[in-house]
């Protein structure tokens, strides 16, 4: 589904990525994890073109999104993105976060369609009433799985950590994306909420959504993820199943980092 | 104090009995007019620069845009609104073959200049939210424009309200030069007055307080909006 080309990334003169390629399938639950400073973070950001990558190919969907004429948005659509540090709207409701995105991407179509009198398109038949009904009853269904329905209507400002990050969560899901990327979702949390998020995620990964997973949490690598990345140096140094990766490491610097954080 | 209270009956008189609170309410409203539209022109052309301002530029258009906006802001930083309005009316107005009454012109001069201050107000104020705000926008496939209309702008203005504030409030006062372009404001109303009886101890007093008591006024409103404004804010 997504299919990386010797990605490269530089800041200025700065090497942070040295040609990755990896292919990545759905339904796969991908950790990537690494020293700080190894790049991980911008392998991330660079597969929905938070930064642009300075070189290589990422074929998503038959596209390749790091060509700068192709429209991003339309591919971040079908991308969601978790934050370390939540970035909840906060001048927006925990119900409107959750439903802004859809709701305007889904208004804007539908006035395309009608401008181009596309009667075919299913945008042509809805209405803008319609829209918000559909995405406020499917808000509330996403509120209801995390168990924070009653928070609908207050500020992210009143929640606390693992709330936020739940919220951003669901807020990702809200769009249907094919893949979700989460960088590193756990590490700005208290050391109690962190079991909520992950469980979440676990959630997720029983209902075959795709994630990719920049992450401090060995465990739960090993528990979730089919496939694991060690990226050191803007490359990736080794890969394999958890059980390869944990039981048997072959690269000295992914020897020496498990040693350190196992 | 005799003399001041025979200076007061004159007033008055002129006031009440010569229909000199017609000129003063006309003139109060000129003041307000101007005031009023040109910030709202104000914060127009301001969001627009400040958010040029904050674009990431990489392309050309950007960067041309960019150019326009430094230039534009250091034109109209640089010379005294005075100048401004005489060279807008004596000079761009003819050359452009348009009429213009002096209300028209002040607001339109006035929208131009506070929006070169008022876009470097937005930008400290853009600058001051979160980048992580337009990083969520843009993950969830929101346009550039879009994230900043609907998330980044609305937590910037709420960050530079009472600097907004002081801008309205410098605007209204700034206005008390609009009888250079032959617009009847606050000021014209009163020296009405004080020619029409020789006398202008009185009038310029009463044109001082009412100043005094619209600004103050604005002061209030601002901070009730401040107020209405903090809903989001951790409060539970």
């Amino acid at each position: 589904m997504i299919d990386v080309i010797n990605l490269t990334k530089k800041f200025n003169d700065l090497n942070v990525l040295n040609g990755i390629s990896v292919k990545i399938e759905k339904g796969d639950i991908i950790c990537v994890i690494g020293p700080s400073g190894s790049g991980k973070s911008t392998f991330l950001r660079c597969l929905n073109c938070m930064e642009d990558p300075t070189g290589g190919q990422i074929i998503f969907n038959n596209v390749d999104i790091a060509d700068t004429k192709v429209d991003i948005n339309i591919h971040r659509r079908k991308m969601g993105m978790v934050f370390q540090h939540f970035n909840l709207f906060n001048n927006k409701t925990v119900i409107q976060n959750i439903m802004l995105a859809p709701v305007h991407v889904q208004v804007k179509d539908m006035k395309k369609a009608k401008r181009k009198k596309l009667k075919d398109d299913p945008a042509y038949n809805t209405t803008k009433a319609e829209i918000i009904k559909n995405a406020r009853e499917n808000a509330i269904k996403l509120l209801e799985r995390i168990g924070l329905a009653d928070k609908a209507d207050v500020y992210p400002s009143t929640l606390s950590g693992g709330q936020k990050q739940r919220v951003a969560i669901v807020r990702a899901l809200a769009m249907n994306p094919d893949v979700i990327l989460f960088d590193e979702p756990t590490s700005a949390l208290d050391p109690e909420m962190v079991g909520e998020v992950l469980d979440l995620m676990k959630s997720l990964a029983e209902d075959f959504m795709t994630m990719i997973i920049v992450t401090h949490e060995m465990g739960f690598a090993r528990e979730v993820a089919n496939k694991i990345l060690f990226i050191d140096e803007g490359k990736i140094l080794e890969s394999g199943t958890p059980e390869e990766f944990f039981g048997n490491p072959k690269h000295p610097r992914l020897k020496e980092f498990l040693s350190k954080v196992l | 104090m005799g003399n001041f209270e025979q200076k007061v009956e004159k007033f008055i008189e002129i006031f009440i009995e010569q229909n000199g609170y017609v000129k003063v309410l006309e003139g109060l409203k000129n003041t307000l007019i101007i005031a009023v539209l040109g910030l709202l022109i104000g914060i127009v052309i301001g969001t627009l620069i400040a958010t040029v301002r904050v674009i990431p530029k990489y392309k050309i258009l950007p960067r041309i845009l960019n150019g326009f906006c430094s230039f534009y802001v250091g034109l109209f930083r640089g010379t005294p609104i005075v100048v401004q309005l005489l060279v807008f009316y004596y000079v761009m107005l003819p050359l452009m073959g348009v009429h213009m009454t002096g209300v028209q012109v002040a607001i339109w001069v006035f929208g131009l200049n506070s929006g070169a201050y008022i876009s470097e107000i937005m930008r400290s104020g853009i600058l001051s939210v979160d980048p992580g705000q337009m990083e969520a926008g843009r993950a969830v496939g929101l346009s550039f424009g879009t994230t900043m209309m609907k998330i980044v702008i609305p937590q910037a203005v709420k960050n530079i309200l009472p600097t907004l504030g002081n801008e309205f409030i410098a605007l209204i006062k700034e206005t008390s030069v609009v009888s250079f372009v032959g617009a009847a404001d606050l000021y014209v109303a009163f020296n009405y007055i004080g020619s029409n009886s020789y006398e202008f101890m009185v009038p310029y007093l009463v044109m001082a307080m009412i100043y005094i008591v619209l600004v103050l006024l604005i002061s209030l409103g601002i901070k009730l909006m401040e107020r209405s404004l903090r809903k989001s804010d951790r409060r539970n």
